[in-house]
């Protein structure tokens, strides 16, 4: 298949001209539309009764937006704080109103919420409107004596409304345009590797001894005569290391049946089970063995963490396996099952992305895929070059990121410019 | 078509969980929750198949006198039991003072518990055979390791109080964790980052195959 004309060396260049633009243009990356009204005027809604110095200024420079880069009911109120907002000062708290436009004015105003005084900035977040609707806001500023948490007398002064404004629901997270690009970019390099690899051209990835020891370790498990466990984790199938995992297993499953050696795979999720199963069931079709496979070799045990791993240490000592894969998500049991797989002299072969495991893992198995390479492995043991091609991606993604960690600390360290702000990610 | 249906629907499905990141508005901001909910439904339904699957297993071994039947027949035994009496419980059945609550607290807890607790045993036996010096790097392992286990209990500061404020044996531990070990782990961390990306990638434009049973 030929390379899309994007490829080519000029248009990659300006590719990545736009792209530095557009990520220079983050920081700037603001809501549009907001209308900023004059200040208001403070006026006093109190009882007669209460002497005209206990009333505080108004708030002022109050602003309403419909909020950005959210999925909409919701508007942002901000204003300025009274002359009176101080310690000790008059305002203790300030209220927010709001009201429903009739016939172009503002209608019953409602109260949607307060905050205490006290700060220099304020802000207020009315996350119950109506997509549409248009509303009037207004902010008070209270004064009060509270006795027994009762407020005895009040003040007020409020500030004019504000408004129409109405919210709605925006199109793009502003927020997240760092992480748009950089997908955009590392997707760009995958494809382009994946595209350069199945035109035939050779590439280039370092060795996984792990990966390495994967034939060692099957042929072991024949010439002893004993099984192999392949332990897929505990997390379920909506997590990306169990799929990694199950892509894993496929190779391993085609291995176990071309050396005609028994596969165990016990499982703790009833996804994992299933789709466990057919993958197997697949592998050994392909390998031209789909007799062998039998339905029990992949067996659930529990979903509960140590019941899961007492099973298979028992399972472990009693059968004493040749080898053992752990290949996915692993907490707190890691140590329990490799140090049992370790006193039976099994070689073990460990693979996860949880960072707290690994030393376990390097601790108490033959060898371990640290973090990435679990993701890569599949991709490895295939030698399909569309695999090994998205595996060079990544890996140009990892020296993009280091580049920017050299230049990072550079401007860093001698207070250049703030550039960590470029990578901070909303959740 | 066996195989290109569900590749279809994942690559759909994965494009559209990458979209929903960056957009807030309607319907993808309901997507996540959308998913989620139907990952339980369907995770509910095939947890049936994995407790049929564990029974049709023990059985098997109970019935045909496999070697450790015995075992099979404790799963089954247990299983039942913890089964009928969770549902002659009704919907009570988790009340403090219900049967199912005195098994759960008085069986389920400590024989969790106790598989948690080997943990100990197993971390010394490990840490001894990954401290031991054979080499440059274990080397550096064990010093690390031994600064950072005793700047982590109060007799790490007693022995080193006369050293200057800042310098201690817990000074050294957390120096040791906020940044060599942070660096570390941040690095890892990167990498799988990136190698999620990637396998997703592969997944969504149907290049990886092996998890629905296929290769080429």
């Amino acid at each position: 298949m030929r390379l899309p004309a994007i490829l080519d060396r000029k248009a990659c260049a300006a590719f990545f001209v736009v792209l530095i633009f557009l990520f220079l243009l983050v920081p700037n990356a603001r809501s549009q539309g907001q209308a900023v009204k004059p200040d208001s005027i403070g006026r006093a809604i109190s009882p007669d009764s209460l002497s005209p110095d206990l009333y505080p200024q108004a708030a002022t420079r109050v602003e309403a937006i419909d909020t950005p880069n959210d999925a909409g009911e919701s508007i942002s109120i901000s204003w300025k704080k009274s002359i009176d907002d101080y310690d000790g000062g008059k305002v203790k708290v300030y209220r927010i109103y709001r009201a429903e436009v009739v016939n172009g004015q503002p209608g019953e105003f409602k109260e949607v919420g307060d905050i205490p005084a006290g700060h220099d900035k304020y802000s207020f977040q009315d996350g119950n409107t109506v997509d549409g609707v248009e509303y009037f806001y207004k902010v008070l500023a209270v004064n009060q004596l509270r006795e027994n948490n009762i407020a005895t007398w009040e003040a007020v002064s409020e500030t004019l409304p504000f408004g129409p404004i109405k919210s709605s629901a925006q199109w793009f997270d502003w927020r997240r345009i760092n992480a748009f690009i950089g997908v955009i970019i590392l997707s760009f390099f995958i494809i382009y590797f994946i595209q350069q690899a199945k035109s035939g051209k050779e590439l280039f990835i370092r060795k996984i001894a792990g990966m390495e020891a994967v034939d060692e370790a099957v042929g072991r498990a024949t010439e002893m005569g004993k099984k192999i466990y392949y332990v897929p984790g505990l997390s379920d199938m909506d997590n990306m290391q169990t799929i990694a995992s199950i892509n894993i297993l496929g190779r391993v499953a085609e291995l176990s049946a071309t050396y005609e050696t028994y596969l165990e795979v016990p499982v703790c999720r009833s996804m994992v089970m299933i789709t466990a199963k057919e993958v197997v069931k697949e592998a050994y079709s392909k390998a031209g063995r789909p007799d062998t496979f039998q339905e029990d070799q992949v067996h659930y045990l529990t979903d509960d963490q140590f019941g899961y791993a007492a099973g298979i240490d028992g399972m472990v000592v009693r059968e004493k396996p040749a080898t053992i894969f752990y290949m996915g998500t692993f907490y707190a049991e890691s140590l329990i099952l490799a140090e049992t797989g370790n006193s039976i002299g099994a070689i073990q072969i460990a693979g996860t992305a949880m960072p707290s495991q690994l030393p376990f893992f390097v601790a108490a198995c033959d060898y371990t895929l640290i973090g990435e390479e679990l993701f890569a492995a599949s991709a490895y043991l295939s030698k399909e070059p569309k695999l090994i091609g998205s595996v060079k991606g990544q890996d140009i993604g990892k020296g993009i990121m280091l580049a920017a960690i050299v230049i990072g600390i550079i401007l860093e360290t001698f207070n250049i410019w703030n550039f960590s702000r470029l990578f901070s990610v909303i959740d | 078509m066996r195989r290109e249906i569900p590749l279809i629907i994942t690559g759909i499905v994965g494009v559209g969980f990458v979209i929903q990141y960056f957009i807030p508005h309607a319907p993808f901001s309901y997507m996540s929750d959308w998913f989620s909910d139907w990952f339980s439904i369907v995770g509910a339904c095939a947890i049936v198949l994995g407790a049929l699957n564990l029974m049709k297993m023990s059985a098997q071994k109970v019935i045909r006198k496999k070697k450790d039947w015995g075992y099979a027949l404790v799963i089954i035994a247990s299983f039942l039991l913890i089964v009928i009496i969770g549902l002659s419980e009704g919907k009570d059945f988790r009340v403090p003072g219900t049967r199912f609550d005195w098994l759960y607290n008085y069986m389920y807890i400590p024989l969790s518990a106790t598989m948690f607790a080997i943990l100990a045993f197993f971390v010394a036996s490990a840490s001894y055979r990954a401290f031991r010096a054979r080499n440059f790097e274990a080397t550096l392992l064990l010093v690390a390791a031994f600064f950072v286990m005793l700047g982590r209990v109060p007799v790490g500061d007693v022995l080193s109080g006369f050293m200057p404020e800042g310098w201690r044996l817990s000074d050294l531990a957390s120096w040791v964790m906020n940044y060599p070990q942070s660096a570390g782990q941040r690095a890892i961390m990167i990498g799988i980052g990136l190698g999620i990306v990637s396998t997703s990638l592969r997944v969504i434009l149907g290049i990886e195959r092996s998890h629905i049973g296929g290769g080429k």
